[in-house]
């Protein structure tokens, strides 16, 4: 998939920003603070070609689901003749509580389509930001997610995270036979395709950093131990991971994506082992006769978090990547499960169970400064969007009655405020979140 | 047209007798006459689950009783391979509770090989949280759910 994207110049249309605004929202959020205001902003239809209207569709849906912004419904705008390439009427967009105004439009370019789009802050009546793009006509969703993004950083300081997909646990069926699938979709819900057949129970996939292979851990037949499959995404084409005696597991790829670290289980131990995705050497990377599992590469690459009972309960351990050094970081009460560390090194999240119940919760990469995001009866698997400032996670309610409860992915921020359900076609557990899509 | 009536009232009887076996076995208590070295017979007079408590492998007095049963079985009918697949409840992170069950079939195993039977004749698998029976939310299904069950290859 080929953009070619360019920044327009735009000459910045100076129009005076007369009268003195009153105290109102800022075309600006710091989402690290607590007590943060969603930003209001008006996204009007994309002129030129009737995908343009879908196109706002998907920059609104991104921008209002992820806690930072507030969509103002077009029924409320009052200027209806806004043109993508003139200054709107400030006034018009501040009468309806604006302080961003996105305007965009298509047009036909040889097969292609050409989408402009500019972010206009009305508060200070000048432009914010503005891009421009060709694609092919069938990449229109992606064009919404990228320009969705880069109204994100504009607003936010940060980079954005909706031009990216999910792959996930599917699961359908009643508990006794229950089907579990592998399943790839945007961020967004959209383009849902399954990975694997259904036919054995395949769970906890996750993405290589280009999003072409993922890795994943399946019963090859019934009643075969588990084993990890890589798996590239547009081929479907599978093969083993390494040939243990007894059972592997909990896959995941380093940030350079030539190793996969994982879990082997034998005779009651369950040590961390690395193998090179290319020439499949492997190496032990703990010994122990305890439960290490759940690994998970820090952001350079350089040391991996994992949990393990060695001391009696289930707790976090930091070793280098090559093994050895290891060091308990967790020492709150209760068990710690599932630690992933930050794209941008600054957090490791993970799953928290105590009497109370389950918990998703931060700490820094030291152990310090622990802080539970979402709970309930069961949440697990914490995920980081790329930018390191949202998770996704999942929650199943209680089983009742025979019945299974419902298992449903759910994502919220980092500072626990905003907390919002991931629409997916079947019930899903096990989120892995992908990086950013290569342009 | 004869031939296809004469058929399919065999078939109903079949699937009549399939009917009344299944509603015997379901309402069966444990002194059910079985044909002795079935796998109904390992099942319901020797017991084919062990019981743990949570987060533990250790086999509890009650899951020894149950094992040396089977070991004895087992010597006495030699023909069958098994499997032990351990099973966790829902309480605990799915990748653990995927290594708890392989330990847990592991005590199992290793308690089993101690009384005698092969090593050559087991196998070991864990579906961690994956398969729960009896499929509740409360203490009650939790307890059944932590689990080894031998199965008769």
């Amino acid at each position: 998939m080929k953009f070619s994207r360019r920044s327009t110049i735009l000459g910045s249309v100076a129009l005076a920003a007369g009268s003195a605004a009153p105290a109102r929202a800022q075309l600006t959020i710091d989402m690290t603070r607590p007590n943060f205001e969603p930003v209001p902003i008006a996204i009007v239809d994309f002129s030129g070609d009737r995908v343009g209207a879908d196109i706002a569709g998907v920059i609104r849906n991104d921008l209002q689901n992820s806690g930072l912004f507030r969509s103002i419904s077009p029924s409320s705008f009052i200027q209806r003749d806004v043109d993508a390439s003139a200054a709107p009427r400030f006034a018009d967009w501040r009468g309806v509580g604006a302080a961003g105004l996105v305007v965009g439009q298509v047009q036909q370019a040889g097969g292609n389509i050409k989408v402009d789009f500019r972010l206009w802050d009305v508060v200070v009546g000048q432009q914010a930001t503005g891009l421009s793009f060709n694609s092919q006509p069938s990449n229109w969703r992606r064009l919404a997610h990228i320009i969705a993004d880069a109204i994100y950083k504009r607003v936010t300081g940060e980079e954005g995270y909706f031009d990216t997909r999910v792959a996930y646990v599917s699961e359908t069926g009643p508990l006794s036979s229950r089907t579990k699938r592998i399943a790839i979709m945007d961020q967004d819900g959209a383009n849902n395709r399954y990975i694997t057949d259904g036919r054995t129970i395949a769970l906890t996939p996750r993405f290589s950093p280009t999003l072409q292979e993922i890795v994943y851990m399946a019963y090859p037949e019934d009643r075969t131990p588990p084993r990890v499959f890589l798996q590239n995404v547009d081929s479907g084409r599978r093969e083993l991971l390494g040939n243990f005696p007894g059972m592997s597991f909990a896959p995941r790829f380093s940030p350079d994506g030539t190793k996969v670290v994982m879990s082997i289980s034998a005779e009651g131990r369950t040590n961390i082992y690395e193998m090179d995705v290319r020439g499949r050497a492997q190496r032990r990377l703990t010994n122990s006769a305890a439960i290490d599992t759940s690994p998970c590469y820090s952001n350079d690459g350089t040391q991996i978090v994992f949990n393990s009972d060695r001391g009696g309960t289930q707790q976090l351990y930091i070793m280098s990547a090559a093994g050895g050094g290891e060091r308990r970081i967790s020492f709150g009460e209760g068990r710690y499960a599932t630690p992933v560390w930050s794209p941008r090194g600054d957090y490791i999240a993970f799953t928290k169970i105590s009497g109370s119940g389950f918990g998703i919760g931060v700490m820094r990469t030291d152990g310090s400064g622990e802080r539970m995001l979402a709970s309930g009866f069961l949440v697990e698997g914490p995920t980081w969007a790329p930018n390191g400032r949202v998770l996704m996670f999942f929650r199943q309610q209680p089983n009742s009655g025979g019945r299974a409860g419902s298992v449903t992915l759910a994502q919220v921020d980092i500072t626990g405020r905003f907390e919002r359900q991931v629409p997916t076609p079947t019930d899903a557990s096990d989120p892995a979140w992908s990086p950013l899509i290569p342009q | 047209m004869r031939t296809i009536k004469a058929f399919a009232a065999i078939a109903a009887m079949i699937f009549m007798a399939a009917c009344s076996s299944n509603e015997q076995q379901a309402a069966a208590p444990a002194t059910t006459t079985v044909t002795p070295g079935s796998v109904a017979d390992f099942r319901q007079n020797v017991g084919d689950r062990v019981f743990f408590d949570t987060d533990m492998s250790v086999i509890r007095p009650d899951g020894r009783e149950t094992l040396n049963r089977q070991a004895e079985w087992l010597k006495k009918y030699t023909n069958y391979p098994i499997t032990i697949e351990g099973h966790c409840d829902e309480r605990g992170t799915r990748e653990y509770n995927l290594a708890l069950g392989e330990r847990r079939a592991n005590a199992a195993s290793q308690y089993l090989i101690a009384q005698g039977i092969p090593a050559a004749r087991i196998k070991t698998i864990s579906f961690g949280k994956e398969n729960p029976d009896p499929p509740g939310s409360d203490e009650g299904a939790w307890a059944r759910n932590r689990r080894d069950v031998t199965a008769l290859q």
